[in-house]
């Protein structure tokens, strides 16, 4: 049985946590297909055909289907799920939000965040803040399971002509659920995600001004800005840039934290990066038990003089 | 309006836990242990709107080993009036969790449920989404606002690019993100006040439930431990072992 994807999209584009759940998916071992699903989304089905090594795009385009609500796009997984013998999706809030209710619709489970596939029923995943990794086998007919991004390299974006099969499906109308409105941060910088630098920000910055300071710096390197879970709940910049345990997972090749204390939830987010720089003025801080490179300063200096000489 | 918000025990979150040395599972023992915080911060919604007199009544429900009556007993310190324990040996997989509280849910009706968004030990962020599914009810997940209105809740989501409304027809299923509230503390007249609450205790059996297991855990390791790095004494040094040593700029 084929593997049936469900791609990160918001219409007009397709997002990149979608190919690495495609090389997740990969992995598993077996045909796969990809759902896209949602209101005026030919778009983003046509990015997925270029996706090399699809044997098919599924492409699900209703108004009921218009921002992607849970309640609307489950029965959809669920009406399709008895063709596959696995549904992914990226652990992203879209993938966190739809899946464990497409799971309890078809009465089995849901591995969340999956690092690693073993084989066709057995995956690895972090527990714990990431302090234990869990090796989990699947006993249900349908594995339903959301894919932690960092672990898997992104498949090729272009090369591939996989059909787009349109598929018929008149959702309920109904407004049980009804999308209000979205705030969404418009950034010319890279995605947390997906960027290959990260310059992240904590409590030690003190304010939302000074992350004009992390700003311009990762302005200098192409990278993106993130921060700790305190400087967000401060106020000093938007709930998105939130890495950790309950934030965003990055592992990006090169992390710079500045003034980041090093709690084990924020290194949840980011210990798998490839190198790790901390900049705090605690030389007792345990966010230099991680970095390959730690310098022991006040932040308000280093931070200019690091711009200066990149 | 009646207020249904779930608590779980897990580990404390200041702890940092270990694997057996036989890698079966983590080590429990002797651990401090404590109310989940998404499911504290789901506690203190609840409270909050019963305060501001739009909800009447709160009920606390846990699932899990009989030690679980502590983190109710914590709930109902903070202002929850009644708990439930269904009492179960271990802690079930959340789609067993989810098929628990449903039958609770529709015993007692309650307009509105709150979750955290995620327990800190399984890290699975599904038992709302779940339990929502099996009741066919709307759900609002990672809420970082909610406010009750003719009869809807309007739920303000954290989201990976910013934040999104919603509003949900009641009964509803919540589930909160850090900056929903910050929690308050348990008074010590309330801890007292607490031990003459209602608990009632049920078994999955009286509910018509019977978990089941959906995965075997095969094995738990510890991850792969980052070699301890150097100390740079300036910023010339940094930039250089970033340029040549490290090779990422
Ligand atoms: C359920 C739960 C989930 C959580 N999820 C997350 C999560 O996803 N992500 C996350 O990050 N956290 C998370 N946390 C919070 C976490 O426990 C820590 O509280 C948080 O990471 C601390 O942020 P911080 O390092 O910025 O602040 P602090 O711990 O206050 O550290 C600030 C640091 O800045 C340094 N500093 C101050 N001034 C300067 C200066 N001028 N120059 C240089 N250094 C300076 C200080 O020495 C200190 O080390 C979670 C907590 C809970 C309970």
């Amino acid at each position: 049985m084929a593997i049936l994807i469900i791609a990160e999209h918001d219409d007009r584009t397709l997002k990149s946590a979608t190919l690495n759940a495609v090389t997740a998916a990969a992995q598993i071992g077996a045909e796969l297909h990809l759902l896209v699903a949602g209101r005026d989304c030919r778009a983003a089905a046509g990015q997925a055909a270029r996706i090399p090594g699809l044997a098919k795009v599924l492409l699900a385009d209703d108004a009921s289907l218009a921002q992607q609500l849970a309640e609307k796009v489950s029965p959809l997984v669920v009406e399709l799920a008895k063709d596959y013998s696995h549904i992914v999706a990226p652990a992203t809030t879209s993938g966190k939000n739809l899946l464990p209710r497409v799971a309890a619709l078809l009465g089995v489970a849901q591995l969340s965040e999956v690092i690693g596939v073993e084989s066709t029923d057995t995956f690895r995943r972090p527990i714990y803040a990431g302090n234990a990794i869990a090796t989990v086998q699947s006993l249900d007919s349908v594995k339903v399971l959301t894919v932690r991004g960092s672990a898997f390299e992104p498949a090729p974006a272009e090369g591939g002509g996989t059909p787009i099969e349109s598929i018929h499906f008149a959702g309920d109308a109904g407004d049980s659920a009804r999308f209000v409105g979205e705030q969404v941060a418009v950034s010319e910088r890279p995605e947390l995600s997906s960027a290959r630098i990260v310059v992240s920000g904590g409590r030690g910055l003190g304010s939302g001004e000074s992350f004009a300071l992390l700003e311009r710096l990762a302005d200098k390197l192409g990278a993106a800005v993130g921060a700790s879970r305190a400087a967000v709940d401060a106020g000093f910049v938007p709930n998105d840039r939130q890495v950790g345990q309950t934030g965003k997972i990055v592992a990006p090749d090169l992390y710079i934290a500045v003034g980041i204390s090093g709690a084990i939830q924020h290194l949840a987010g980011m210990k798998e990066s490839k190198v790790i720089v901390a900049i705090n003025k605690d030389e007792e801080a345990p966010i230099f038990q991680v970095a390959d490179y730690g310098l022991v300063a006040d932040l308000f200096e280093a931070i200019p003089e690091l711009e200066r000489k990149l | 309006m009646k207020i249904l918000v779930t608590v779980k025990r897990v580990i404390d979150y200041n702890v940092k836990v270990r694997v057996k040395p036989d890698h079966s599972d983590v080590d429990l023992a002797n651990v401090k242990m404590a109310m989940n915080p998404f499911c504290e911060i789901a506690v203190e919604e609840a409270v909050r709107l019963k305060e501001a007199g739009l909800a009447t009544e709160i009920l606390a429900v846990s699932v899990g080993p009989k030690a679980c009556q502590e983190q109710i007993r914590t709930a109902l310190a903070l202002g929850a009036d009644r708990g439930i324990h269904i009492e179960t040996e271990d802690f079930p997989e959340s789609l067993e969790v989810a098929r628990l509280l449903a039958k609770v849910v529709e015993a007692e009706r309650p307009e509105l449920i709150i979750t955290g968004k995620q327990s800190i030990d399984s890290d699975n962020n599904q038992t709302g989404q779940m339990l929502a599914a099996l009741l066919d009810l709307p759900q609002g997940t990672f809420a970082s606002a909610l406010k009750l209105a003719d009869g809807r809740v309007e739920v303000t989501r954290e989201i990976d690019g910013g934040l999104q409304t919603l509003s949900l027809s009641l009964p509803a299923v919540v589930t909160t993100d850090l900056r929903l509230n910050e929690p308050r503390y348990a008074s010590l007249p309330n801890i007292m006040k607490a031990k003459k609450k209602p608990l009632e205790v049920r078994t999955p059996a009286e509910l018509g439930v019977q978990p089941r297991a959906h995965t075997r855990l095969l094995k738990v390791e510890a991850p792969a431990e980052r070699k301890g790095g150097i100390k740079v004494a300036s910023i010339d040094e940094l930039v250089e072992k970033l340029k040549n040593e490290a090779k990422v700029i």
